[in-house]
């Protein structure tokens, strides 16, 4: 027979300080955890949301990013005509060229200046992006000196914002608008005309990459093989999705200093909740006896002690989650060495996250509750009864 | 005070049980605090060593990725105070398959005789030397990078170009030694200039440039000097030493200060609050003791200072614990290759040793005070009469 559950809470609630002290230890444990799986989750969401499944990004052959690649105008005339790529209403191919490359703006964390992606793209190319829509403000023209630039941008830019000025390249360019690609990747690069681009960076054939939309899932994979084939174009195409997932490994270290962080908090955490259950023991000793006397088994005492601190540590875990609640939605920042520039994106506690966090409580209750629980089990009654 | 010592060590581990588990708890808690200490220190705090404060590091001003004209390496040596210059050119590509991790280092395109004459400091036998020196394909790394990849000395690497394009054969001609442990596939800049087609623009390029100074005091004046010299050219530089480049990698993690200083907070307060816990309820089971005492002839304040004294006997005991653990965690750390970060600086230094004893102590006695409070000015009725 179990001991009821009610047995557990209501001694929680009488140890008021102790039980409150222990899981706010076991809560502090658990919102490092999260803040540290909040910011891989928007990393991941921003990556995960960027790309097209039908678009082909086009690069240079052996080129790992855009930034590393290469592309002629002639090799852009090359892929615009291949069979399989999708038209727009006008009866154009869908297909972008387009120049990436870094500038260094001043940030909100940083006086030296953080790197920021910047774009250079055909009109088409806009249409080819159906997840970015304007916040504010209106699209750069083509032929003029102006930029559109992505929310993520303009939250952590405090230059680039709409009607202000950017310098690089050579000479100013003014923010005309401010661009929303919901969580995608985008939202953290500055947008502009591609031939006005690439001449201030000498760069009119120097471009890097080529954006093309199928017409269905067949076809791209056959665009994607005909450029494999042709050891002429010397040209790699790789559908969308797949290049910017592979980004994601740029949360690799923080990810890694975050939990081997957690895990020893964790540990320290689980030792102090098997501190708390053993002196919860040793001062019911006679309790356990009595309970023992009434008819309960050595192992629903057993039971009761471990469900006692699984419940101490998934109340931290509540807090914990409550801790780590605020920082949802606060924009933060990540370099890429793939583009060599600043990637940002929100903080995510998903409710992923926050179970995450609740089985990361549940588990330091449970090691610290098992030793605990076996010793009251295993107490001989009578000297229970006896022990003051 | 000091003939109530033994009686304080005694009353340290009466229950032995309870005060294993706080010195580990504590022990986890101060070893993580003692591995981000060092990290920070490493980081941020780290003195450049008289080596590193002779040595500039001159890149293009808008960002790391762009390239700077051949010509500069020639005016950077006019520059009064230069002592050598050497081009240094990160090299990009792929080695084997790019999509493990593990194949990822850092490669760098250099010029042998005068990266060996800005490094001083790297260590390499006479023949490694030569063969580096006289041999075209010669390349050499560092020990730790040689048997990650699992190289022997005499093995051929191919390297497929990404940024250059061109695909690079080479002969590990040895291994050196770099004190700042860096960890680095270095290689002959004219070979790949020689491999690239001719009229390629990467053939007059270089990624940065590595000065040697010729006294710490004409540092300042080169750094300006070189900057300025270039100020209005098409390609702007920014020079910086050693120390600030590299820190300018780490800071790419995002905003390691911020993230590290939080972290902290959140552990230390964690130990507050399971110290503070462990030693509530050890006093409060002795409360009848504490009449006893009191009954003998002990005053409050020697109560009080009995009970701070064994308080911080188990911090101190955690702590001395943690930091062994962390010196022994550190010492596996710096066995794996680094690229970017210098961690090999992180050790658990004297000042950090005071700093975390320190951190210890303040928790012991600060987390003792209240309940140690309470029970010297229990009266003795009081306390006599509590059943614990």
């Amino acid at each position: 027979m179990a001991i009821p559950l009610s047995y557990n809470f209501r001694n929680l609630m009488v140890r008021k300080t102790t039980t409150l002290m222990t899981a706010l230890g076991v809560a502090l444990t658990v919102a490092v955890l999260l803040a540290v799986l909040a910011l891989i989750s928007g990393l991941e969401t921003a990556f995960a949301e960027t790309g097209n499944p039908l678009q082909i990004l086009v690069l240079r052959k052996g080129a790992t990013s855009e930034l590393s690649s290469g592309m002629s105008r002639q090799n852009f005339q090359d892929i615009k005509f291949k069979p399989g790529i999708a038209k727009n209403d006008a009866g154009e191919p869908m297909a972008s060229l387009e120049m990436v490359t870094v500038i260094n703006l001043q940030s909100v964390d940083s006086i030296n200046g953080i790197n920021v992606t910047l774009r250079g793209l055909l009109p088409i190319g806009l249409t080819m992006r159906n997840e970015m829509k304007l916040a504010s403000g209106r699209w750069f023209e083509a032929g003029k000196r102006e930029v559109t630039v992505g929310k993520g941008v303009a939250k952590r830019f405090p230059d680039a914002q709409v009607g202000k000025q950017l310098k690089f390249g050579k000479g100013m360019w003014t923010v005309v608008g401010v661009f929303d690609a919901g969580a995608s990747a985008t939202n953290s690069e500055i947008l502009g005309d591609l031939n006005q681009i690439s001449s201030d960076f000498d760069r009119a054939e120097g471009l890097s990459s080529v954006l093309v939309r199928a017409v269905d899932r067949p076809s791209a994979t056959a665009i994607i093989n005909s450029m494999a084939d042709d050891p002429r174009l010397a040209l790699d195409g790789q559908s969308e999705v797949d290049y910017y997932k592979a980004q994601t490994s740029s949360g690799a270290p923080i990810k890694f200093l975050g939990i081997f962080i957690a895990i020893v908090m964790a540990i320290g955490s689980s030792f102090a909740a098997m501190n708390t259950m053993y002196a919860a023991v040793s001062r019911r000793a006679k309790e356990i006896g009595t309970l023992r006397v009434l008819g309960f088994s050595q192992g629903s005492i057993l039971l009761s002690f471990f469900i006692e601190s699984v419940v101490l540590s998934l109340l931290g875990g509540v807090i914990g989650c409550l801790l780590a609640l605020p920082l949802n939605g606060i924009t933060t920042g990540i370099g890429s060495f793939v583009t060599f520039s600043e990637i940002s994106f929100p903080f995510m506690v998903t409710p992923q996250v926050m179970m995450y966090g609740m089985l990361f409580a549940a588990f330091m209750g449970a090691a610290g509750g098992l030793l605990p629980a076996r010793s009251a089990a295993k107490k001989e009654i009578l000297t229970a009864l006896r022990e003051v | 005070m000091l003939r109530f010592i033994p009686l304080i060590l005694k009353n340290s581990f009466r229950n032995r049980g309870r005060s294993i588990l706080t010195v580990l708890s504590m022990g986890a808690s101060l070893c993580l605090l003692g591995i981000l200490f060092s990290l920070y220190q490493a980081l941020f705090l780290g003195e450049p060593s008289q080596a590193q404060a002779l040595r500039l590091i001159t890149r293009h001003r808008v960002s790391l990725t762009n390239f700077l004209p051949a010509s500069y390496e020639a005016k950077i040596r006019a520059v009064q105070g230069v002592k050598e210059v050497t081009s240094w050119t990160w090299f990009g590509g792929v080695y084997k398959d790019n999509r493990d991790p593990n194949n990822f280092f850092a490669r760098f395109a250099v010029e042998p005789d005068r990266y060996l004459a800005v490094r001083p400091d790297v260590k390499l036998d006479d023949g490694v030397r030569q063969a580096f020196l006289k041999e075209r394909t010669a390349a050499i790394t560092t020990k730790k990078l040689a048997d990650k990849l699992h190289w022997k000395v005499g093995d051929r690497i191919t390297l497929i170009g990404d940024i250059f394009p061109v695909t690079m054969e080479f002969k590990l001609a040895g291994l050196y030694d770099d004190p700042e442990g860096m960890d680095a596939f270095l290689f002959n800049r004219e070979y790949l200039s020689e491999a690239l087609p001719v009229g390629s623009k990467f053939r007059d390029v270089a990624g940065t440039y590595y000065i040697l100074g010729d006294s710490v005091d004409s540092m300042p004046k080169i750094t300006r000097t070189v900057d300025e010299m270039f100020d209005n050219a098409p390609q702007p530089t920014k020079t910086e030493s050693e120390k600030q480049f590299q820190l300018a990698f780490a800071s790419f993690l995002g905003n390691l200060k911020l993230f590290l200083a939080a972290i902290c907070a959140a552990v230390t307060f964690t130990i507050l609050l399971v110290s503070g816990n462990t030693m509530a309820m050890s006093v409060r089971e002795r409360i009848r003791e504490v009449g006893i005492l009191k009954t003998l002839g002990f005053t409050s304040g020697e109560v009080l200072g009995i009970i701070l004294g064994e308080a911080s006997i188990i911090s101190l005991v955690g702590g001395v614990c943690g930091l062994l653990l962390a010196t022994f965690l550190i010492a596996g750390l710096k066995r794996a290759p680094m690229q970017f970060a210098n961690l090999s600086q992180m050790s658990i230094s004297p000042t950090i040793w005071a700093l975390c004893m320190g951190v210890a102590l303040f928790i012991g006695l600060f987390s003792a005070f209240v309940p140690a409070q309470g029970a010297s000015r229990t009266s003795i009725l009081d306390a006599l009469r509590s059943s614990g």
